[in-house]
């Protein structure tokens, strides 16, 4: 008998191949540091193509490689020391608001093989970068929104001239206290007709008429799934902000959200700046001197009032308890610098809900004190007897107090921040408000020098592993360990292959490559128990081309059994695994793929074109 | 070099006994070790921070621990890690800051103790429920690799195959996780990964064992199951030995040139590819014939051993 390749299977071998080898390619190659320029909104513009290319020339960077790629340009730059001062220089020349300048990382293949291919794409523990799970306040998220209808409510009390009413926001309800059950019931109807996504109950205790209401169910699943989109989009509008290309954004389970910024240069201020719940608001002053000081020594707190604290002095000062615009109705934002007092200000710009709001408060209030209150969120964890209690703490500063001279509406401006806060709080207005406070409740950061010692580190253990295997597989198999070293580096090839495949979207991490080393060991198991099974047949007296069918034949059932065994535990694994642990099993998963091509159908073909024709008594096994 | 073990035919199922007693012995060593010394969790499991610096001299670690102690983190557990200039801090997740706050004050407490500039290379921050929760995810994974595996092996072999190569799974991941808690290495993440990997290694091993010992029952006309046994574990033998040498020489240079981060990972993997390829010759068959297995559990559902035989 002979063995012998029927031209599907050769062919199949060699398109697999030269398939792999493109595929891979342009891992070889790597990739450039650059820095993406792109309109908000909008195409690429000539001219803007000109006003980069410019500023690169007049700061002396030549040394660039442009590259148009639909809305957005790239500049390559050699290192990443040239990246740095690129993007500084053409940050210098563009609108932060209007032009998005990201650092970026792009495939230095040449045009021919970026058209199809790309490099993998490098995990955060390869690449530098920073993995964030916060967690969204959901009880916050919805006690904020159900606060908003008790200004409402007041509001229509009023109007409705309803004396003796108390309206408040307590223990997750809306509580409506009424003097008579007439205005009660009268008030009923109006809330419920004008509010359906409230749950009403009414109830008399006392002396005193009550309507209590809730979100609904539906009202506040509506709300949750709100709260989180919101936040979403904050972030997003914060990391865009904060110039980082191809960052990850996404919701995890009901009330997490998973942020990845690759190559992040300054994590520290990326932390800042997203975990970020700094706002303004805007509020009348309440009473006087006095008065602040009275209710700041425990005297009585008016219920219309609130007591808060100057910045820096600390003295007291009391502000009306509604609030005139929010955090969440400014729009815009920008930090400049106040013409009358050469101090830092920042710009601020309302939606129509809030302009509206302080039209009417300032035209009935003109030559009265407004304040601006600085407010920052704080959530942590204490531990009370043993036990974790979660605390939201909220810093509230009075940054600013000024006499409304004008009628004030969409525009105008704040002072009493530093220049850096100004700056800090404007991106943070600019970007929107996190509707729900976020805790970071996991976080992995790795420097750039940290995650290039990664690869460094994990190529080398990788080469120096599949040599040593290559060589002991030709030492102790001769020609038929050539051949399943030959086949153990096509398997590697094909694993980097699909790896970058595009559309896998699979990540090499440094576990991912530690799968790939182990993969190396263990893929020449299935070379090992055919080889053995050859010899086997041979010592069995088998002639040579039958000892080889037999040794792949009998051997097949057993690797796939045994490779069955190890794709389920790292299926497992890839299913409650995390970013890395993740890339490991998927570099096992495809590893244990590839080996079966490559160590079967790959190393039949060579041996049956090397000796499958041939009469032969022995053979170099 | 031609062939190391040349058609041996050592009585593996006759040592059965001193075996079983050498396996026996091992994990209640390990068995004791983690009830005992406990696994060292690392941050992914208790939660907390993990924090490399990298200085440009090799800082005094003392000085480090005193500077990091006056700004608040007295806990904190400094050592170096990879080399002098690199510094590994641990600590348990702080109750009133943020993780930003957290890393932004032990880069302030760090700069005193250096001449030059530090790097922080790496900041790991788990909050106690993620820890909590990753446990359990950990924990379910192990379980259903195990469960996912047994039903595999009962649909491709039978029962007490099947319960064989459980129990030998069983004895590698007690073995592999004690020798962690004996030495406290750090146990986190990627070491529970490593375990599971070794779950898979392991049992390729059992089942090409296997896999030899159900051909040959149906193959082989005459012989005891112990006979048939020894006949299998030792026609695999030398498979088995130069795939676990492969392995573990990969795996040693993963642990040797892989960097620090990788060490724990690869030292599990190690340790289990050793305690596996123990298992999968010595305590997975004798625990299916321990079981008592017969020639009738064997008779082929298909014809398989019989087209074997004629196959020209």
């Amino acid at each position: 008998m002979t063995n012998t390749n029927p031209l599907w299977k050769v062919l199949l071998l060699a398109g697999a191949l030269i398939i792999g080898i493109l595929f891979a390619l342009p891992n070889v190659f790597g990739n450039d540091p650059a820095v993406q320029v792109s309109p908000s909104d909008g195409p690429l513009t000539q001219s803007l193509v000109t006003t980069v290319k410019n500023a690169l020339t007049n700061a002396g960077i030549t040394d660039v490689e442009y590259r148009e790629e639909g809305d957005r340009l790239l500049a390559l730059f050699p290192d990443t020391d040239e990246q740095l001062r690129g993007r500084d220089a053409i940050r210098e020349v563009t609108d932060a608001g209007v032009t998005n300048v990201a650092l970026h990382l792009v495939s230095a293949s040449p045009a021919w093989l970026r058209s199809f291919a790309e490099p993998m794409y490098l995990g955060l523990d390869l690449r530098g970068g920073v993995h964030f799970l916060m967690d969204v306040d959901m009880d916050a998220a919805l006690a904020t929104s159900e606060q908003r209808y008790v200004s409402d409510w007041k509001r229509v009390v009023r109007g409705e001239r309803i004396r003796g009413t108390n309206i408040q926001y307590r223990d997750g309800e809306i509580v409506a206290r009424f003097r008579s059950a007439e205005d009660r019931d009268r008030m009923l109807a109006n809330f419920s007709r004008n509010t359906p996504e409230l749950f009403f109950t009414p109830r008399d205790e006392g002396e005193f008429f009550y309507v209590d209401a809730t979100l609904t169910e539906a009202a506040e699943r509506e709300e949750r799934t709100g709260a989180l989109q919101q936040n979403i989009v904050t972030l997003r509008n914060r990391i865009n902000e904060l110039g980082v290309a191809e960052p990850v954004i996404q919701q995890q389970g009901t009330d997490r959200i998973v942020v990845q910024l690759p190559g992040v240069q300054d994590p520290a201020k990326a932390r800042d700046i997203l975990g970020a719940t700094a706002t303004l608001e805007y509020r009348l002053v309440y009473g006087g001197e006095t008065d602040w000081a009275s209710a700041d020594q425990g005297g009585p707190i008016p219920t219309d009032a609130r007591l808060y604290q100057r910045r820096g002095s600390g003295a007291p000062i009391l502000l009306q308890r509604d609030v005139i615009v929010t955090g969440d109705q400014i729009k815009g934002a920008s930090a400049g610098i106040d013409q009358q007092s050469g101090g830092p200000a920042v710009f601020v710009q309302l939606d129509s809900a809030g302009a509206r709001n302080m039209l009417e408060v300032t035209q009935d209030n003109v030559g009265n004190p407004m304040a601006v209150v600085y407010i920052e969120k704080k959530k942590f964890t204490n531990l009370v007897d043993g036990v974790e209690v979660d605390e939201t703490g909220d810093i509230e500063e009075v940054i600013s107090v000024a006499t409304i001279n004008d009628v004030l509406s969409h525009r105008f401006q704040t002072t009493g921040l530093s220049a850096q806060e100004a700056a800090d709080i404007s991106l943070l207005l600019r970007s929107g408000a996190l509707k729900a406070p976020i805790q970071i409740v996991e976080e992995r950061t790795v420097g750039p020098n940290l995650g290039k010692a990664n690869i460094r580190q994990g190529f080398m253990a990788a080469v120096i592993g599949l040599a040593i295997v290559v060589v002991f597989m030709a030492i102790y198999y001769r020609m038929f360990g050539v051949i399943a070293g030959a086949a153990l580096v096509i398997n590697v090839v094909l694993i980097i292959a699909v790896l970058s495949a595009p559309g896998l979207q699979a990540t090499l991490t440094l576990p991912g490559i530690a799968g790939i080393v182990l993969t190396t060991g263990m893929a020449v198991d299935a070379n090992v128990l055919i080889f053995e099974r050859i010899r086997e047949e041979l010592r069995a007296g088998r002639s040579v081309q039958v000892a080889i069918n037999a040794g792949y034949e009998k051997a097949f059932v057993t690797i796939a059994d045994a490779n069955i065994t190890t794709l389920i535990a790292a299926v497992v694994l890839f299913s409650m695994g995390t970013g890395s642990i993740k890339g490991f099993a998927i570099t096992l998963c495809i590893g244990i793929l590839t080996s079966m091509f490559t160590a079967i159908f790959g190393s039949r073909v060579i041996v049956n074109a090397l000796f499958g024709n041939r009469r032969l008594t022995t053979l170099p096994i | 070099m031609r062939m190391v073990v040349k058609e041996s035919a050592i009585d593996f199922m006759g040592h059965r006994q001193r075996t079983w007693i050498f396996s026996a012995v091992i994990i209640v060593i390990a068995l004791l070790a983690i009830l005992i010394r406990g696994l060292n969790l690392g941050v992914d499991f208790t939660g907390g921070y993990t924090i490399q610096a990298a200085y440009e001299t090799a800082p005094d670690l003392n000085v480090v621990r005193s500077s990091l102690a006056d700004a608040g983190f007295a806990e904190a557990v400094v050592q170096n890690f990879g080399s002098s200039t690199e510094v590994l801090i641990r600590m348990a997740p702080q109750p009133d800051a943020s993780s930003v706050q957290v890393s932004n004050e032990v880069e302030a407490a760090l700069q005193p103790s250096s001449d030059g500039t530090i790097s922080m290379e790496r900041v790991e921050f788990v909050g106690p429920q993620v820890g909590e929760e990753l446990r359990e995810k950990g924990g379910m994974a192990v379980l259903l690799a195990l469960v996912g595996i047994v039903i595999y092996v009962w649909f491709r072999f039978e029962k007490k195959f099947s319960v064989g190569s459980v129990f030998a799974l069983v004895h590698d991941v007690i073995i592999t996780v004690g020798i962690f808690a004996l030495f406290q290495v750090e146990f986190d993440l990627t070491i529970l990964a490593a375990i599971l990997a070794v779950i898979g290694y392991s049992l390729n091993d059992t089942i090409v064992v296997f896999d030899r010992i159900r051909e040959n029952f149906r193959s082989m006309r005459s012989g005891t199951p112990a006979e048939i046994m020894n006949a299998s574990i030792n026609q695999t033998l030398s498979r088995t030995l130069i795939t676990s040498f492969t392995t573990i020489l990969v795996l040693l240079s993963l642990f040797i040139f892989g960097g620090s981060i990788i060490h724990g990972f690869a030292l599990a993997l190690l340790i289990g590819v050793f305690v596996g390829t123990y298992s999968s010759i010595y305590i997975a068959s004798t625990a299916v014939l321990a079981m008592g297995i017969t020639k009738e559990d064997m008779m082929p559902v298909e014809k398989e051993g019989a087209d074997l035989e004629s196959t020209p």
